[in-house]
């Protein structure tokens, strides 16, 4: 096997072990050591790091540290910034379980589950199955990577905007799903989404669209604003509120370590996690982001019980989770094979490859064998690492809910606050944050839930762009969503799931019509 | 009235850092404290790269950290209105191209600066060329008949660019003036998706800087029919410039300069400019931007004198063009 040779390669060129003067100057004391390893063990820690303080993403991180990696040969310098891209996709889930605050529109889901778990007093097996999924998946994902990378591409350029167009549609189908209560709700929440997803400069004209002149709007609001704030900021108001329900929680924490039950119950979730995040994950545009909502949708649909979602079910952590990972490792394959960057994350990656002077392109696997092998069999050495940083950390995590609540949130507000800022360097960026919470406090009060018009939002982007440019390559027709077999096929699956979801409320509320 | 408030707000605040900054910084001390270059576009770009690799070098000669910041935002007039608007002590520059101070006067009808005034020019520090590319089974072979068949498949041929008042957008506006052409512009954000699409033949032609499309051309995803500069590109050889190929009117490079707010001291221009003059003509910094394919200019390029006079000519050049074409973008 050809490919197995290759990965062997790779995993050489990551353990090599280098000279290196480690006393420079006067007195030179050179010995053996595995560079890559350690830059990729960097790499994953400062990655998990920047993760767990929320808002300060990884775009953010590799931008700063780009200046550290000039010294460095250009093989060491990727495999160390591709460890803070997915270590802190590992750190965004800790933040997410233990004090409900997604940093990425990826963690959103973990929320759900994942806090409502830790409340219950069991963050350290919520926190465990994360990670223990995270590496399974990416595990799976780095073979996959290896052995389907190049056919794959094939079928991510299948996609055109229209199939876009009708994979989102299906999305936001998912995003009524995600909801626990009334579907009105979770409809009106979707529509919400959608209108601030349409903030700033039309795609096609320029026109300002709801900015009221503000010119910090004119590129729309940015993801991490309106999840810490619509989250994040109106759960620290909530538990303001209410202290003592805050004090019960950290009071109970129980075991670290997930019991036999949760194991069985979240294998099969992580297996269908891994299997829908490494397909999403290859699309163009970021289908990544798809990844944990498909999954939550799918577990959530086939269990025996689907109520106990949204109040801490394991599975609803495990799936997502292993989405989560499965995608973001899956997400190189377009940028290593075709040289396009699928999303902002790998679009700084080339940058940052270009800086060491390799432009990533087609040719990038015969030209440049070392570093693609290499970078390949580094991901799976990083998860590695990562369950290695990440297991021991656990008891720390838990220990950190137990710090009294008045020390605890003015620090996560303080954190949250850098964090938006780091994003743009905008300060309108951290206003945006406190107004966004004040609209999430309204609407936890009210009983809305945010995370459908978290999704929505999301989507809502890259549903007008696509729209709009399949509409424009089609010359007005809206036939070509039909025409097309991949478009037609999730447009089908979108309906048919329309209506499972609606169904149950439906009859539920006649039920109601009927005991009333 | 807010907006006025808070201007004169900001005016007063600037007058106040600038009397603060003002003691200490005479000429022969500058630079004391690292200084901040303001780069309008998301980390990883073409306009960052070049930013990047020149702040590393000019680092080295002021003894002092260029730390290069990133704002971006409405095609980089978001990080250069900040730019403006900072203290003129030296200690705030920024690295401003082609559409920031060349084109965004035509397009941004309420553009808060005036390119030609509002800045002090300290330096070019490089150009980057511009390729016509298509997808490669487009049926031209040359230019000649991609003007032909642009021509006259006008109603179905499609462009792609990477967003509005983007290098890609703003250079296809010129190229269609050039072929009298209406064809379709198909908008994207970022180069990364456009050229995703360009690659699977979802559209069927582009412009843009050769950093972004040398390996595609390479390795033969997508097709060039010209290269809109003087000489061919030795990163792509084979590509023929757009007058050997017909249509010598067609010129245009994607160019990066620095510069520095309004009422900055005339030493520490000085300072600044022999630090980025040092830049352009260090040999590792310069091979590593003309290995991406970019133009680095001589020491007399890279003069103010030289890009005050580029930004005037850009202007008169860009303005006419976009406002004819009906390009607005806000």
């Amino acid at each position: 096997m050809d490919v197995f040779a290759n990965l062997w390669g790779g995993l050489m060129v990551v353990l090599k072990f280098v000279p290196v003067d480690i006393a420079p100057g006067a007195a030179s004391f050179i010995i053996p050591l595995p560079v890559n390893v350690l830059l990729c063990l960097m790499g994953a820690l400062i990655g998990t790091l920047i993760g767990v303080l929320p808002g300060v993403g990884p775009i953010a991180t590799i931008a700063m540290l780009l200046p550290i990696t000039y010294k460095l040969d250009p093989t060491g310098a990727l495999i160390m910034l591709a460890g803070i891209y997915y270590g802190a996709q590992y750190g965004g889930s800790t933040t997410a379980i233990l004090v409900n605050i997604p940093g990425e529109a990826t963690s959103v889901v973990t929320t759900l589950d994942g806090h409502q778990m830790a409340k219950q007093g069991r963050a350290g097996a919520a926190l465990a199955i994360a990670a223990l999924g995270s590496f399974f998946a990416g595990s799976v994902a780095t073979v996959i990577i290896a052995v389907l990378g190049v056919p794959l591409t094939k079928l991510a350029l299948k996609f055109g905007p229209a199939d876009y167009f009708s994979l989102m549609v299906m999305g936001l189908i998912f995003a009524v799903a995600l909801a626990r209560g009334s579907v009105l709700k979770a409809l009106s929440m979707v529509a919400l989404g959608l209108l601030l997803s349409t903030i700033g400069s039309d795609l096609e004209s320029g026109e300002q669209r709801l900015t009221f002149g503000m010119l910090e709007l004119a590129d729309g609001i940015e993801f991490a604003t309106l999840a810490m704030g619509a989250i994040g900021f109106a759960e620290i108001m909530r538990n303001l509120e209410n202290p003592e329900t805050r004090d019960v929680v950290t009071g109970k924490v129980t075991g670290l370590w997930p019991t036999k039950d949760d194991f069985r119950q979240s294998a099969w979730p992580v297996l269908r996690g891994t299997a829908i995040g490494s397909i999403l994950g290859i699309l163009p545009g970021n289908g990544a982001v798809l990844g944990p909502f498909a999954s939550y949708t799918i577990e959530k649909k086939i269990a025996k019980d689907p109520s106990r979602f949204g109040r801490g079910a394991i599975q609803g952590v495990a799936g997502p989770e292993a989405a989560n990972n499965a995608g973001a490792q899956t997400s190189f394959i377009p940028m290593l094979t075709l040289g396009i960057p699928p999303n902002a994350v790998m679009a700084i990656m080339v940058g940052a490859m270009t800086i060491h002077g390799i432009v990533p392109g087609p040719q990038i696997m015969t030209k440049q064998p070392d570093l693609f092998w290499g970078m390949i069999a580094s991901m799976w050495v990083g998860n590695l690492m990562l369950l290695i940083i990440n297991l021991p950390l656990i008891g720390l995590w838990v220990k950190l809910l137990k710090v009294p609540y008045r020390l605890l949130f003015p620090a996560i507000l303080l954190f949250c606050c850098i964090g938006v800022y780091s994003i743009n360097n905008q300060p309108f960026d951290v206003l945006v944050t406190g107004a966004f919470g004040l609209l999430g406090y309204f609407l936890l009060k009210n009983g809305f839930e945010p995370a459908p018009m978290l999704i929505a939002f999301v989507l809502g982007r890259l549903m007008e762009e696509k729209l709009r440019q399949a509409m424009l390559i089609s010359r007005g027709s809206m036939w070509v969503f039909v025409e097309r077999p991949l478009s037609l096929g999730f447009m089908i699956i979108a309906v048919v799931l329309l209506v499972f979801a609606l169904l149950p409320a439906i009859r539920s509320k006649r039920d109601q019509v009927f005991t009333e | 009235m807010k907006a006025q408030n808070r201007r004169s707000w900001l005016a007063g605040a600037a007058a106040l850092a600038a009397l603060a900054a003002a003691a200490p910084a005479s000429a022969q001390e500058f630079p004391t404290k690292p200084i901040t270059m303001i780069v309008p576009f998301a980390a990883g770009g073409p306009t960052d790269i070049i930013a990047r690799v020149m702040a590393e070098s000019m680092s080295r000669t002021l003894g002092q950290q260029v730390i290069v910041e990133n704002v971006a935002g409405a095609g980089g007039t978001t990080g250069i209105t900040r730019a403006a608007k900072a203290a003129p002590d030296g200690y705030t520059i920024m690295m401003g191209h082609m559409g920031t101070h060349g084109a965004a006067p035509g397009m941004y009808p309420q553009l808060a600066y005036n390119p030609q005034t509002d800045f002090e020019p300290i330096g070019l520090a490089a150009g980057t060329a511009i390729l016509v590319v298509a997808k490669k089974d487009l049926p031209p072979k040359d230019l000649k008949e991609f003007v032909a068949h642009a021509k006259a498949n006008e109603a179905k041929i499609n462009q792609a660019h990477a967003g509005l008042g983007s290098v890609s957008h703003i250079t296809c506006v010129m190229l269609q003036a050039e072929m009298g052409t209406k064809i379709n512009a198909i908008p994207y954000r970022g180069t990364g998706p456009a050229m995703n699409d360009l690659v699977a033949g979802t559209v069927d032609f582009m412009c843009d800087q050769i950093v972004s499309v040398a390996q595609q051309v390479r390795g033969g995803t997508i097709k060039a029919y010209a290269i809109a500069s003087p000489q061919r590109n030795p990163a792509l050889p084979d590509v023929p410039t757009t007058a050997e190929a017909g249509l010598p009117s067609f010129q245009v490079s994607a160019w990066n300069a620095v510069f520095a707010p309004k009422g900055t001291p005339a030493p520490i221009v000085a300072r600044l400019s022999q630090a980025l003059t040092a830049a352009v003509t260090d040999p590792a910094a310069r091979k590593r931007l003309t290995d991406l394919g970019a133009d680095v200019p001589d020491a007399a390029g890279a003069s103010p004198a030289a890009l005050a006079a580029l930004v005037k000519r850009e202007n008169e050049r860009w303005i006419p063009l976009l406002k004819n074409a009906g390009v607005v973008a806000n």
